[in-house]
């Protein structure tokens, strides 16, 4: 039972990162219809950046949540920086193109990143600093939680409350859900298009920024890659739930984490990564509309 | 009585909660053309894209007769087996092949009524050629028919609006259909430009022997084309008849013009 | 737009360049020895880069707007119009003497006085990588599918060259056959239930598959003995002739001329039958080509298994090359490769890809230093080219058809 309790946590953590990151792809895709390939290195970004921030800090003395609360806040605007310029290079230039062009230039992005960062800092793993603080009252609680793991899960939570609302009450977040619908019918409404597509790349990046750093310092260590898996699991899980809708990414986000957790547990550890892909692969041929996704029917 | 070529029964269509589609019900009849109005947005579109295959409908049926054969159910069909069975389509909005030629554009037409594989267009064999051969004298002789056989190698792109409109035709007659279905052939098109395209439907219709069924906002080659015409609004077909039944037809009007405006003749 | 205007704005964009690049560029931390490295250099070079890119940018920005614009008012294209690389390869008074020279330079090229071992080597590489982009080609140029796992396929091809051998003792020749099936098979199993999909799952479908390929081959030990992988395949024979590491090579190097033009010859009379029509259809409108009576599954489906055979004929070529295989050479960066190729060539044209892989296999090969960046500069080709020249280097040209009437017709008109 505490084995299995174990792998449910472990799950939980897990799918409460690939939630945090399935949000950009779910929201990108909601507003442009684009599958967002650069979205895992600007995760992947977020981690290196809080990895640099924190190192220099701690090179430099300093110690404490303040170094998280830096780190984390520097990861965050360099994530929002990148994910903004990212979409005004590659995709804006190719609203109008052919459907393949932004995907090639989404996976030309990605690579692009990639490398620049591997050829900039280093190929090898990293360690990164536990900047999560250690939280002695869960044990006094008898709560069988490690720190990192419940800092995760209220940080995820927080997260998904502060994005719910903001896409519910802020003007900014109904302009996102008008241009979803129907971006001409809200560009003649009035709503400034370019500018909500933006909001949306930065939100994802800041939502992706956030699981990078969390992620990071639970794990320990981080190389140039760690984006690329990431991304094409939390694309899994966008999809599992139903791509362009935002509950549905968080499902599918838990749904996978916990379908690795207990496969990797039970089953095999060296094909961690091959149970995402099975999954994926089945909701496509029984359910391609994702389970929490309205099969929409398009317009010709 | 004749069988018609094409029999929608209580068609219907929903897009959530959007009902786009009312038990519609028409029919079309060998050698006729039919005009499908209605104003903007009535659903007249979604009809032909819920036959062809392209929407699965909510309800009704779609059945089709082709000349000479039985008669067969033909909703929940995919497109293309829709189109194999002789029913072939333009649309309203041109969608061609833009980066291929005007020829290869009316050659994908021939398609379905090809067979040449991979290993046919690896080794050319006999049969390969004949049936390549075939398709492009079809082809051709289509263009030509349709006034665009200076244009066979001009890339689809670069020919002009007109042109572009009446190559969607071509492309359509390439599948041999016995009906065809024809999505506001007219739009965009100047008076002159329009006359054309009408002498030319008339003569798909006469000399070819195939049915049209034709959605259209040009009232002058609705009135002067059709033998029958149907009306559909908000979803619903509220009237169906010849020309001067449909022009004296009250609801007709008002649901062209509104309601305050009932009682102002059709002009 | 003034010029003051432009330089404020490139301004602008450098500063927010060196803003960004600036952790990422300009630190370096050493988590072991504890020091940090400050880069400032890189923060200059990036901010002189990125001006005056930001001027190149916009002008081709502009340049493309404009073009787009001129799109629409067609003037009737004339031969004389035509940009010279297309003029060269309609013609053949024109490019019948370059072809000539070219394939006896081909022919003559392991011979040369130059011609090391080495130096074969990577030309013969450079026509493998020729072989897999026309392949990929025939998926994503042809077809309009992106594909981002054709390494996958490639693998298959080349661990049943090396299984077969391993186990059964089979050689070359059988092997191209068989590992060409496996792969068109693995292609089939795969495409089938993605294919009817909405085009960009495949994209992710494909990715995901090429990463499982690899993390098998190098999991299942008892299966494809892991990361090590298989060593000693043996060279393709020719009537059990003796020969030498040099002659071999050379042998090599005819045999994949041998099947590049084979390939060529399958693509071209493929993108100019009623399939190729199909697929080039399906890849400008797919709902006008299934309005039009092409059933899209099958299309794809064909597409992808023909992609997937050529990709992996190609994989028992590369064993057969190296006499070695392992799950590191089939790693994304090879998938990212080809796409390149292609997308740099030209998506549906065979000389535009074979200039591709000329130039990306061969450019890094020998300007050294270059290396190093190859993939940074892959992903810049394919954003670059997307953006302003998705048709690639050279514009795949459409089969023109010769009609006695139309000339007459022509001619009445003028
Ligand atoms: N794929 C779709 N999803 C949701 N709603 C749709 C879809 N296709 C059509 N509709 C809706 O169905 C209604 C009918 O549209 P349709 O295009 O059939 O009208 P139409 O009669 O062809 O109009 P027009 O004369 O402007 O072409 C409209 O309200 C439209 O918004
Ligand atoms: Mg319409």
């Amino acid at each position: 039972m505490d084995y299995f309790f174990e792998l449910f946590l472990g799950g939980l953590t897990r799918g409460s990162i690939y939630a945090l990151i399935a949000l950009g792809y779910t929201m990108v895709y909601g507003i442009i219809e684009l599958i967002n390939f650069a979205h895992g290195e600007i995760y992947m970004i977020g981690a290196f950046t809080a990895l640099i921030v924190s190192s220099v800090l701690a090179f430099a003395g300093m110690s404490g949540p303040s170094v998280l609360f830096l780190a984390a806040s520097v990861a965050i605007i360099y994530s929002a920086a990148y994910g903004f310029t990212v979409e005004k290079i590659a995709y804006k230039p190719l609203r109008q193109a052919p459907r393949l062009s932004p995907l090639i230039s989404a996976i030309g992005m990605s690579i692009f990143l990639q490398n620049y960062v591997m050829l900039a800092q280093t190929s090898d793993f990293l360690p990164f600093p536990s900047l999560l603080p250690e939280l002695p009252f869960l044990e006094s609680y008898g709560l069988k939680i490690g720190s990192s793991e419940f800092i995760i899960l209220v940080t995820t939570a927080v997260s998904m409350v502060l994005l719910m609302l903001l896409i519910k009450f802020t003007k900014m977040g109904k302009a996102m859900r008008a241009t979803a619908q129907d971006r001409n019918m809200a560009m003649l409404v009035g709503v400034d298009v370019n500018r909500t597509i933006s909001y949306t790349f930065i939100i994802g990046s800041i939502l992706a920024a956030i699981g990078g750093v969390l992620i990071a310092s639970h794990i320990g260590r981080i190389n140039f890659y760690i984006g690329f898996i990431a991304g094409i699991k939390a694309f899994t899980a966008a999809v599992l739930g139903g791509i362009g809708s935002i509950p549905g990414a968080v499902l599918g986000a838990f749904i996978l984490g916990w379908t690795e957790s207990f496969a990797t547990g039970y089953v095999s550890s060296d094909y961690e990564d091959v149970f995402a892909f099975v999954l994926l692969v089945l909701i496509l041929i029984i359910r391609p509309s994702g389970l929490l996704g309205r099969s929409t029917v398009q317009k010709v | 009585m004749m069988e018609p070529l094409l029999d929608v029964k209580e068609l219907t269509m929903d897009f959530g909660g959007l009902r786009a589609l009312d038990k519609v019900s028409l029919q079309v009849l060998p050698g006729e053309i039919v005009a499908l109005i209605g104003p903007n947005g009535a659903g007249k579109t979604t009809f032909f894209n819920c036959i062809t295959g392209i929407y699965k409908p909510t309800g009704g049926n779609v059945f089709v007769t082709p000349p000479g054969k039985k008669q067969r159910r033909i909703s929940g069909m995919k497109t293309h087996r829709v189109t194999a069975q002789g029913m072939a389509r333009t649309f309203q909005n041109i969608r061609l092949f833009p980066e291929m030629t005007v020829l290869e554009n009316v050659m994908i037409g021939r398609h379905c009524r090809s067979r040449a594989g991979v290993l046919g267009a690896i080794f050319r064999d006999r049969a390969t050629r004949r049936e390549e051969k075939d398709i492009v004298d079809k082809s051709y002789a289509i263009l030509e028919k349709m006034g665009l056989a200076g244009e066979v190698n001009e890339l689809a792109k670069n020919l002009p609006y007109g042109a572009q409109r009446r190559l969607e035709i071509a492309r359509a007659m390439a599948t041999t259909p016995f009906l065809l279905l024809l999505d506001e052939p007219a739009a965009g098109m100047n008076p002159r430009e329009t006359d054309v395209l009408e002498e030319l439907i008339r003569r798909i219709c006469t000399e070819e022997n195939i049915a049209v069924l034709m959605i259209e906002h040009d009232m002058r080659i609705v009135m002067s084309i059709s033998s029958r015409i149907y009306v559909l609004d908000y979803g619903k077909m509220i009237a169906s008849g010849t020309a001067p039944e449909i022009l004296a037809n009250p609801v007709v009007i008002k649901a062209y013009l509104g309601e305050e405006d009932v009682d102002v003749p059709a002009s | 737009m003034n010029a003051f205007a432009q330089i404020r704005q490139s301004l602008i964009i450098a500063l927010w360049f060196m803003f960004i690049t600036f952790p990422v560029l300009v630190v370096r931390v050493n988590t072991i020895e504890k020091v940090v490295e400050w880069r400032w250099l890189n923060m200059i070079y990036v901010g002189i880069g990125s001006f005056l890119i930001s001027f190149v940018w916009r002008y081709f920005l502009e340049r493309k707007a404009q073009g787009g614009k001129e799109d629409t008012h067609p003037a009737p294209a004339t031969a004389t119009e035509k940009p010279f690389m297309q003029r060269l390869m309609a013609e053949p008074r024109l490019y019948r003497p370059f072809l000539i020279v070219l394939s006896l330079f081909g022919l003559a090229f392991p011979f040369l006085p130059f011609a090391s071992t080495y130096q074969i080597n990577i030309v013969t590489n450079a026509l493998l990588y020729i072989m897999l982009g026309l392949g990929l080609n025939i998926v994503v140029g042809l077809a309009g599918l992106l594909h981002l796992g054709y390494v996958a396929f490639y693998a298959v091809g080349a661990y049943s060259y090396a299984l077969l051998y391993y186990h059964f003792g089979i050689g070359f020749w059988v092997a191209l056959p068989i590992g060409a099936l496996f792969a068109a098979i693995f292609g089939i199993i795969l495409g089938f239930p993605v294919l009817r999909l909405r085009g960009d799952y495949l994209a992710i479908v494909t990715l995901g598959f090429a990463e499982i390929t690899r993390l098998v081959l190098e999991n299942w030990n008892g299966f494809s003995f892991g990361p090590s992988g298989i060593a000693g395949i043996p060279r393709p024979g020719l009537f059990g002739m003796e020969m030498d590491l040099h002659q071999g090579t050379i042998y090599i190097y005819f045999l994949m001329i041998a099947l590049c033009l084979f390939t060529i010859f399958v693509v071209n009379r493929l993108q100019n039958s009623r399939i190729g029509r199909a697929w080039v259809a399906l890849r400008e409108d797919e709902v006008a080509c299934e309005a039009m009576g092409v059933d899209p599954t099958t299309a794809k489906l064909t597409a992808f298994a023909l992609g997937s055979t050529w990709a992996g004929l190609a994989g028992v070529v590369f064993a057969a090359k190296t006499t070695f295989v392992n799950p590191a050479s089939f790693t994304f960066l090879e998938s990212a490769m080809i796409l390149s190729i292609v997308v740099l060539g030209g998506m549906g044209s065979i000389v535009g890809v074979i200039i591709g892989a000329f130039i990306l296999i061969l450019l890094p090969e020998y300007l050294r230093a270059f290396s190093e960046y190859r993939m940074l500069l892959f992903g810049m080709i394919m954003v670059v080219m997307m953006i302003f020249r998705p048709q690639g280097i050279i514009v795949g040209i459409r089969q023109i058809y010769e009609f006695k009437k139309v000339a007459a017709k022509e001619g009445n008109r003028q």
